[in-house]
């Protein structure tokens, strides 16, 4: 199920403008990679590389490989349709359809993509809402809309949506940015569920959840406003919170910097 | 009527005591009393001046309104509230401005028009009536209206609606910039130069007859750039993260469009389209050019002379005798109703369809 990603010199640019530089590093599968940095450091937009997302944004190109196993994602012929069918993607605000009905949002992905029996719709709905932890306070009301849940409810019923489809691999950016304390905690205590399924990449801007949640975490950080961002290093989590091999990643988590 | 602040005595020795936050403020029924002093007053003054238009009594009802607002409420509460007041109310005397003429005209128009409106006047046409006398109907012009808007419909909703699909989701550079040029362009054609265009075109160039479906193309030319740009703002409302949250489903761009981007603003789109049919609905000019006109009832549209409402109206008021006005009025006044409906079936689609919380 799970694959291992492993990019090497990857630049991407808008436009001109080029957020981040040659960054390379092998995410585990099966394992929980957190990217911590300071804002604008670019931690979003090589996640965003990671499922070709980026290339959505007007004037978004990319420069170098990202492979999944043994594919280049970024090699010629290759479909970004089906590279974000396998490496899926969770937003920093919940974003639920909001045409659509709980049961909707989590089977959109399987009937957009053409599959409309409703005996394995049923099951896979089911089986993904319970994977995200949220079977059993929606399943009364799976014909409600989506927008009615609470926010940790909507992000636990975007986790649903994004794992309906089997992806290898689950991108996070800021997943618990909008979200309180506990529903933070509930979306932690799944993470924690998912990476034996999943390969895992989160992108937070809280240092403690990188610590709870993470097997590796990466550092980025970039020289001044406008340069582009960096990897500053890339380590066990344990590691890097402890003990790190780099002065600025551990001025950053310490709190110390300038 | 002015409360009076409680002024505190100073303390000797003591910090200067901070201004109250209390103020002398105009009690709440000032401005509706205020209201009907100034009507009173600017009537009075007419009635006196001998002024025998109502219109200028009211303005300078409304002058004087203005003016006593500020005054007293500059020398009871303040600056920044006389301000406010002043502000509030030139509001106040602008929304009556603008709402004046829409209700004199509706309520002429109702009450000039139910005078031969009926089930007879809605079933019958204008064959073999004889003008002078009472009589008819509209039907023939009703039946005209609905099939050359219905025509125009079809020919400018999808058009409309795929450009505002190509301007918002993929148009980037030259092209796009082209295509929001002409919309521009467009909409700023005077309808009857549409008529013209289609005159020249259709029936001299390429030796079409007279018919319904010549004139919907020119009501459709009208109406292409109101769906577009409408469109095209709802479609900008659809937040980029639900696009970016489909994408990311690995749903193709194409069904993203058609399966949540367009569901989501289904509301505003239909709406859109309802307004711009009703603003063609009332069209006169290229109906006159390329449709013609008749008395008679011609249910198909691609062949041959027709009416329509407007069409009907002006005709009727050209006869110039009692009973043709009175048709004309009742004419006008089914327009109107109709084009009410539409918006309100539209704001019912847009309430329907609008995204549940």
């Amino acid at each position: 199920m799970a694959k291992r990603i492993d990019v090497s010199g990857l630049t991407a640019y808008y436009g001109n403008f080029r957020a981040i530089d040659d960054i390379s590093m092998t995410v585990e599968p099966r394992s929980v990679t957190a990217f911590i940095g300071p804002s604008g450091c670019g931690k979003s937009t090589f996640l965003r590389t990671l499922n070709r997302m980026h290339e959505v944004t007007a004037g978004g190109r990319v420069e170098g490989k990202v492979m999944l196993d043994d594919e280049d994602l970024y090699g010629p012929g290759v479909d970004p349709v089906s590279v974000r069918r396998t490496i899926g993607m969770v937003f920093q605000r919940p974003n639920p359809f909001p045409t659509m009905s709980i049961y909707d949002n989590v089977a959109a992905g399987l009937r957009l993509n053409g599959e409309h029996r409703k005996k394995d719709l049923d099951e896979v709905v089911e089986r993904s809402l319970k994977g995200a932890n949220l079977w059993n306070e929606v399943k009364d009301r799976l014909n409600r809309p989506g927008s009615g849940l609470s926010g940790g409810q909507q992000q636990r019923l975007c986790i649903a949506r994004a794992i309906a489809v089997e992806p290898q691999v689950l991108l996070m950016d800021e997943p618990c940015s909008a979200l309180d304390p506990i529903s933070t905690l509930a979306i932690e205590d799944l993470i924690g569920e998912l990476k034996s399924r999943f390969t895992i990449v989160i992108v937070t801007h809280n240092m403690q959840q990188a610590a709870r949640v993470s097997d590796r975490t990466a550092f980025f950080n970039l020289a001044e406003v406008g340069a582009p961002g960096k990897l500053v290093e890339i380590d066990d989590t344990e590691r890097i919170f402890s003990n790190p091999s780099v002065q600025a990643t551990e001025d950053y988590i310490s709190g110390r910097f300038g | 009527m002015s409360q009076t602040a409680v002024a505190d005595a100073p303390v000797e020795g003591a910090a200067p005591p901070l201004p109250s936050l209390k103020q002398p403020r105009l009690p709440r029924w000032a401005p509706f009393v205020l209201a009907l002093v100034s009507a009173a007053l600017g009537s009075g003054i007419g009635v006196v001046a001998g002024l025998d238009s109502r219109i200028q009594w009211g303005l300078i009802a409304a002058v004087l309104y203005l003016g006593i607002t500020a005054v007293l409420a500059g020398s009871v509460e303040g600056t920044r509230q006389a301000k406010d007041r002043l502000a509030t109310s030139a509001i106040w005397v602008c929304f009556l401005l603008a709402v004046v003429p829409l209700a004199s005209l509706l309520w002429e128009t109702a009450a000039r028009g139910v005078k031969v409106l009926d089930g007879y006047f809605l079933t019958h046409s204008m064959s073999g009536v004889i003008t002078m006398e009472p009589g008819g109907g509209i039907y023939h012009a009703l039946i005209g209206t609905l099939e050359q808007v219905g025509l125009a419909t079809l020919i400018a909703a999808p058009i409309g609606l795929l450009t505002a699909i190509y301007l918002v989701e993929y148009g980037r550079g030259r092209l796009a910039k082209a295509v929001t040029f002409f919309v521009d362009v467009m909409t700023g054609i005077p309808s009857i130069v549409a008529g013209l265009f289609i005159l020249s075109f259709w029936i001299i160039i390429l030796g079409f007859g007279y018919s319904g479906f010549a004139g919907a193309m020119a009501l459709a030319i009208l109406m292409m750039p109101i769906v577009v740009r409408s469109t095209e703002e709802m479609l900008k409302l659809v937040p980029n993260e639900l696009r970016e949250a489909s994408l990311a489903l690995g749903v193709p761009k194409w069904k993203t469009i058609l399966k949540v981007v367009l569901p989501t603003a289904v509301g505003g789109i239909t709406t859109g389209i309802m307004l711009a049919v009703a603003r063609i609905a009332g069209e006169s000019a290229p109906i006159l050019l390329l449709v013609f006109g008749s008395a008679e009832i011609n249910n198909n549209p691609f062949e041959g002379a027709q009416s329509s409402l407007p069409y009907y109206i002006y005709e009727q008021w050209a006869l110039g005798n009692e009973p043709s006005y009175d048709r004309a009025w009742a004419a006008a006044l089914v327009l109107i109703a109709f084009v009410m409906i539409l918006n309100l079936v539209a704001r019912g689609i847009a309430r329907w369809k609008a995204p549940k919380h």
